[in-house]
């Protein structure tokens, strides 16, 4: 059965329990009780299947499934107070990426990521999530504005890449970028990074130089779009499962070969089907993350961090 | 606010003084933020008795003797009571302790002489010496002319005065009201590490009419406004002035932490992580 298929046999079912059991509590018929434990039998059976049989296309379907948890509704559920801060200071304010300050667990943190739209109307507005120039500069800035007063840095990522387009390129969109790159290494003060959907290439990395990346079950972090892979190799975009196969973009091939520190696990059928849930086990994972990290001294941490990357590469000396 | 009437600038809609200030003069008709002196700025801002001025009798000299300065000062001294387009002092918002300067277009369109940059440069050294965060309503028509070069000056004065401040680790919040423009734009008002406008407050360097007649054509609508600034990069959030003082409060909460903080290592501890 197609994914899809699944899905909608699941709605289906779950409508169906839902009026029963409104039906039950009404008039608290046991007859009833039967049929219902069988329909939630069969529904936790298609929500398995659903969630264990995904193909690398699947896979990317749910990374960029247009109801997935956004950053700002991650911020929602684990953030309080939180300040929503704007702008460059430069040219603009980029509202494919936000960011502020706010509270984790009662510790101030900044929380920083890029915005995917809700709607068309929202999504134009932001680009698809998709950053220009000016939205790389403001996350640095407020960045640079948590490591002066040391507090730790959460990062979202979700963009299938950084803007394309004239605008972006005649402001540096590859010197934003790079300059991200080159002062994340040195930030004084801890950083995490989720890639939460689609970690596009180095628009994903802008967010990503980090002392932890993790990444949810279901996402992807990749040098190129699989599409685009597959367009400029095969000069066949349809081949695009094939390129996603071969790109190994999914979290388990990424933690073996060491480009991120952790995994954490989507509820049943991907983090659109409950965010609350969703939202649950990033943040024992970023509790986690920060425990951890805040037992080194700065100097210990940046070392680490430098040689996190620094040994990324496979290759033979002559 | 002496007037019994008050005309909205930016809607024509005339209300009683006393109407509006139930509103916090926030204009019924269109929210416009009407200017406030800085008294009842900080009546709005801070908590009751908390207030301890600094330099209250500071005043300017007529160092250029420049005519008419002189008469200037004084009538604007009797007029408002003060003597010098800003308030500075030691103050508690929400409980959260804070050098708050206040700047009041009354005087002298708050324009920025030797007293106004001495005052604020004076601010960030006592809140530099007391780890204290610092909170500037900005406001001034830019530099005082009447004292030339010498008002110039002020802004590397202030800005210098800032940086010390900011290498202190320390949090400074500058909000900008309307309006603010020239020589406090290009020096402390845009400094802050956040940076907050009233909503529709007149930001900009150049003013409007010179930019016009250099430029030789009109101005588009909301130029120059702070909603055309949070567009551009240029400013953190627009808070409309009933939730400034818990805006402020919330941002102070969360940097009281830093100063408890080992600079050498982050320690989650101190936070005390729930
Ligand atoms: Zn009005």
């Amino acid at each position: 059965m197609a994914k899809k298929d699944i899905e909608k046999e699941l709605r289906d079912l779950q409508s169906k329990l839902d009026n029963l059991k409104s039906e039950i509590s009404d008039n608290s018929d046991t007859a009833l009780l039967p049929i219902i434990k069988q329909m939630e039998d069969n529904a936790s059976t298609l929500k398995v299947e659903l969630y264990r049989k995904i193909t690398p296309g699947e896979r990317i379907q749910l990374a960029r499934h247009p109801n997935r948890p956004t950053t700002l509704d991650y911020i929602n559920y684990l953030i309080t107070d939180f300040v929503q801060l704007h702008g460059d200071r430069r040219f603009a304010d980029d509202h494919a990426m936000v960011g502020g300050i706010g509270m984790f667990e009662g510790i101030p943190v900044t929380v920083i990521g890029t915005q995917k739209g809700k709607d068309t109307k929202d999504n134009i507005k932001r680009h698809f999530g998709m950053p220009h120039p000016e939205g790389y500069r403001k996350a640095l800035r407020l960045m640079e504005q948590a490591e002066k007063f040391g507090r730790p840095i959460i990062n979202f990522i979700d963009t299938a890449g950084a803007y394309p387009g004239l605008g972006a390129e005649e402001r540096g969109q590859g010197e934003a970028i790079a300059y991200n790159l080159y002062k994340m290494s040195t930030l004084k003060t801890p950083v995490i990074s989720i890639i939460t959907g689609e970690g596009g290439s180095g628009g994903a990395l802008a967010l990503a130089v980090a002392d932890k990346v993790f990444m949810l079950t279901n996402s992807i972090y990749s040098v190129i779009s699989p599409e685009g892979c597959a367009s400029i190799l095969w000069k066949d975009s349809s081949k695009a499962m094939d390129a996603a196969q071969a790109l190994k973009i999914d979290a388990n091939n990424l933690l073996q070969m060491g480009i991120i520190d952790g995994i954490i696990e989507e509820p049943e059928g991907g983090a659109h089907q409950d965010y609350a849930g969703m939202a649950e086990n990033i943040k024992n994972k970023l509790r986690s993350a920060l425990e951890e990290l805040s037992q080194y001294e700065i100097e210990h941490l940046l070392e680490a961090r430098y040689a996190k990357f620094r040994k990324i590469g496979v290759f033979k000396e002559g | 606010m002496a007037n019994l009437f008050i005309k909205c600038p930016e809607c024509g809609t005339t209300h009683f003084n006393k109407i509006l200030s139930k509103t916090l003069f926030v204009c019924p008709e269109c929210g416009f933020h009407h200017k406030l002196t800085s008294m009842v700025r900080l009546k709005y801002t801070i908590d009751k008795g908390s207030f301890s001025e600094f330099d209250r009798k500071m005043r300017s000299m007529d160092p250029l003797n420049f005519p008419g300065y002189d008469d200037k000062l004084k009538n604007v001294i009797k007029q408002t009571g003060s003597y010098s387009a800003v308030i500075a002092g030691e103050a508690k918002i929400k409980g959260e302790p804070v050098v708050v300067m206040v700047m009041d277009t009354r005087f002298i369109m708050a324009s920025m002489g030797s007293v106004v940059g001495e005052k604020i440069a004076k601010g960030f050294e006592y809140a530099t010496e007391k780890k204290l965060p610092v909170v500037v309503f900005c406001a001034s028509g830019g530099a005082r002319m009447q004292e030339g070069i010498l008002s110039l000056m002020q802004m590397a004065k202030t800005s210098a005065a800032v940086k010390r401040h900011s290498d202190a680790g320390l949090l400074y919040i500058s909000v900008l009201t309307h309006p603010t423009t020239g020589g406090v734009t290009a020096s402390f008002a845009y400094l802050g590490d956040i940076i907050l406008a009233e909503p529709k407050a007149l930001i900009g360097f150049a003013g409007p009419r010179v930019i016009e007649q250099t430029i030789n054509q009109k101005l588009p609508e909301g130029f120059q406004r702070a909603e055309f600034l949070l567009e551009h990069g240029m400013l953190d959030q627009i808070v409309p002035r009933e939730f400034m003082r818990d805006t402020l409060a919330n941002l102070l909460k969360m940097h009281r932490v830093s100063i408890l903080r080992n600079n050498k290592k982050f320690r989650i501890e101190q936070y005390g992580l729930k």
